[in-house]
């Protein structure tokens, strides 16, 4: 190899690690597992900022279905976790692997679907009616189909709305909320979203929003604090100020302060 | 070719050592392309190599440089084998300078760096080729290309030089720039065992010949006696330009 | 990032306003997928060169499964890397998870089977060329490596691009291994695919743009070296 191309070569792979190296040498932060949905509401950009300003801490937040988050909880790769998932939450609790769960925030569920409603559900009365409507057309229902806190709730509804939902009109996608509510406007289908999501939403092509305001269809986040015990390695200080900064009262206040389009998204319920 | 052979550029060539065959074969798939052969090769001498296409020459050639080990029997120098060196028909260059390639040969000989570069020029002055120095290597014509091999050879200062057919693609002119070279190494004390399907070439070069048909030598003796009287009926076929198979 | 809906537009205005986000991911892109292939190309070369000039047991194996490899799904490279470098897993002491330093694990795992079978390929039709006149020069296997590597430079460096192509190109490894962090793992395919998933098309076609203009551009330099140094030394 002639001089110059290990010159350029031994640049190359010099700047390559003092780039990483610089990337790591940044200590104070926590990794927090949370939802795609959370994540592509915005949220996160608008009062991590708030926080890291209080307290000089730095939140990466790491974006996965509920599945995966409680995944990478138990297994020590995060240091803290902000879910939608109650029941979940409660049993990982239980399990041992988070020593608190504290409410945070809700929001709620809508379902949207093609402008004509073939359905007919924005005349329902209760999800469970609009549920079976669906059910009963056989109008086309994409599902996320990924185990996420808002599949969970998804299916709940189902069984309280008395329907198994199977068939060639319930089509399982196993994606995010994100790339379900695509594939929604593309197939002209009904689904279930959380409302953030659904307004920061920039592709619905002919969904509307059909059916909200069902008190079945509050959807509630939670904030976990993992165990000391069972993953020692974790940041426990930097994450327990991130856990009980959101109940605070400027935490609080900055997730009320979150707006898309004028409209609020997740409302403050700390205890 | 220009600068005349230096004794202060070469080291005085020893006493080529003696090859034998001892009852070498040579068997592909169960095809017997070399018959369990015994001769010797002796002497500072111009050994040509002859027969039709499939006798077995270029085999023959590869098992006494070493490239093949035979199937059965041996192929032994006597005492330490010697430096040797072999030039192709297709002459084989790297991707580099003229240059550079007559520099690498220096460097797999382990020749101190700053020797190699006077050692490299030197070799192209004799051979004719200082002024390509710097071209790329495989641009030079096949002539050329196979002056350039020969050059890299001569840097190895071998005490036998093999040649599998280096002039068939060549023209005249190309032709008497390697066998002037090929003279030139013998004259030095390299002994010369060459292929060749050129009868007219032979009688220029020959010392001695050996006569190979269907993978069995059938002729080894003195250039003179072969082209005037040869024993076999096939080399008495080929020399008067039959085909023979 | 606000977005037209023309992805040419949208391409056009962020690489014209540079966005310190959209300069932020690039150089993280650039910066993973380069890594990965240097650091590929330094243990896939001599790999792939020894094995075209060795023959052991089990060699025809071992070339099948690198063969069989480059089509190795990232997603799954990806997972692996992750179960490896958890820290429920073997690994995890190192704290390398939703690093860039993952990142660059994942697509060397990726990219090694490429660049060794290939080189593989190409050394081993130079090796057919050249063997019997090395051996005839004194050369040993071990010696002829560096020579056929560097013989066969034009054709390899074809090859380390192919790597490249498929590193910067992937977003299944990367996005599990790294977690599409803002600010910290996130790239070009990840921001794709996050941009994608937000129903933002036209930004994330946009983005795609600007991936593929870099690409080619790094090709065309990559292209342009080897024609001037081909002129110089055929």
């Amino acid at each position: 190899m002639n001089k110059t191309t290990t010159l350029i070569t031994a640049s190359v792979c010099t700047t390559a690690l003092a780039w990483s190296a610089s990337l790591l040498a940044d200590d104070d932060f926590i990794t927090l597992a949370s939802t795609t949905s959370t994540e592509n509401s915005g949220l996160f950009d608008a009062i991590i900022p708030t926080f890291t300003e209080a307290t000089g801490i730095d939140v990466r937040v790491v974006a996965v279905g509920t599945g995966q988050a409680f995944e990478i909880g138990r297994r020590g790769d995060a240091d803290s976790l902000l879910v939608h998932d109650t029941a979940g939450e409660e049993q990982f609790v239980a399990e041992g692997y988070a020593t608190e769960r504290l409410d945070v925030m809700y929001n709620d569920f809508v379902i949207v679907g093609p402008s004509d409603d073939p359905a007919g559900i924005s005349d329902s009365e209760s999800v469970a009616d609009a549920f079976a409507r669906i059910a009963e057309s056989e109008s086309p229902f994409a599902s996320r189909g990924d185990d996420s806190g808002t599949n969970r709730a998804e299916l709940r509804l189902w069984e309280d709305a008395g329907v198994t939902p199977q068939g060639e009109w319930y089509r399982e996608l196993g994606s995010g909320m994100g790339p379900t509510l695509n594939t929604a406007a593309g197939m002209d289908a009904y689904t279930f979203t959380d409302r953030a999501t659904w307004v920061a939403f920039d592709n619905p092509q002919n969904l509307t929003l059909l059916f909200e305001g069902d008190e079945a269809l509050f959807n509630q986040y939670g904030s976990l604090l993992l165990s000391e015990e069972r993953h020692p390695h974790l940041k426990h200080d930097l994450a327990a100020q991130w856990h009980q900064w959101l109940v605070s009262e400027e935490g609080q206040q900055a997730i009320a302060d979150f707006k898309v389009d004028g409209q609020q998204l997740f409302f403050p319920n700390a205890e | 070719m220009n600068a005349p052979l230096t004794s202060s550029s070469l080291t005085p060539l020893a006493d080529v050592p003696a090859l034998h065959f001892q009852q070498a074969s040579f068997t592909h798939r169960g095809h017997a392309l070399l018959v369990p052969t015994t001769l010797t090769l002796s002497g500072c001498q111009r050994t040509l190599i002859m027969g039709p296409n499939g006798a077995g020459k270029s085999l023959f050639m590869r098992l006494a440089h070493g490239l093949l080990s035979p199937s059965s029997g041996q192929v032994r120098w006597e005492g330490k084998p010697p430096v040797q060196a072999m030039v192709f028909q297709r002459p084989v260059l790297l991707r580099r300078s003229v240059i550079d390639n007559l520099r690498y040969a220096l460097a797999v000989k382990d020749v101190p760096r700053p020797k190699r570069q006077a050692l490299a020029l030197q070799a192209l002055e004799k051979f004719g080729l200082a002024a390509l120095a710097k071209r790329p290597a495989r641009v030079l014509s096949g002539g050329e290309q196979q002056r350039l091999t020969l050059a890299r050879a001569w840097l190895l200062n071998p005490a036998v030089l093999f040649l599998d057919e280096p002039t068939s693609a060549l023209d005249p002119a190309a032709i008497k720039a390697v066998e002037d070279a090929v003279n030139e190494f013998h004259q030095g004390g390299t002994r010369i065992v060459m292929t060749t399907h050129d009868l007219h070439q032979a009688k220029r070069l020959a010392d001695d010949v050996l006569f190979m048909y269907g993978g069995q030598v059938l002729e080894h003796t003195p250039a003179e006696r072969f082209f005037d009287a040869p024993t076999s009926s096939q080399a008495r076929a080929f020399i008067r330009g039959e085909l023979v198979w | 990032m606000a977005a037209s809906d023309n992805p040419f537009y949208t391409a056009l205005t962020l690489i014209l306003g540079m966005d310190s986000n959209l300069i932020d991911i690039v150089a993280l892109s650039l910066q993973v997928s380069l890594s990965a292939v240097l650091i590929a190309s330094a243990l896939a070369l001599p790999v792939g060169a020894a094995l075209a000039l060795w023959r052991f047991p089990g060699r025809n194996g071992m070339i099948v499964v690198l063969n069989a490899l480059m089509g190795l799904p990232p997603v799954v490279a990806g997972l692996c890397v992750y179960l490896m470098l958890s820290r429920a897993g073997p690994l995890g002491s190192l704290g390398l998870l939703f690093t860039p330093s993952a990142m660059v694990v994942a697509q060397v795992i990726l990219v090694f089977p490429i660049i060794a079978a290939l080189t593989r390929q190409q050394v081993e039709a130079l090796h057919h060329e050249y063997d019997e006149q090395l051996r005839s020069l004194g050369l040993t296997p071990l010696r002829m490596m560096p020579t056929l590597l560097w013989d066969a430079r034009f054709g390899l460096l074809t090859v380390v691009l192919a790597g490249f192509g498929r590193a910067s190109a992937e977003v299944g490894a990367v996005m599990i291994v790294g977690g599409n962090i803002d600010g910290v793992t996130r790239v070009m395919t990840t921001s794709i695919v996050l941009e994608t998933s937000k129903g933002d098309l036209p930004l994330a076609l946009g983005l795609g743009i600007i991936l593929l203009a870099l690409v080619t551009l790094i090709n065309a330099l990559a292209h342009a070296v080897s024609e001037a140094a081909k002129r110089r030394l055929g």
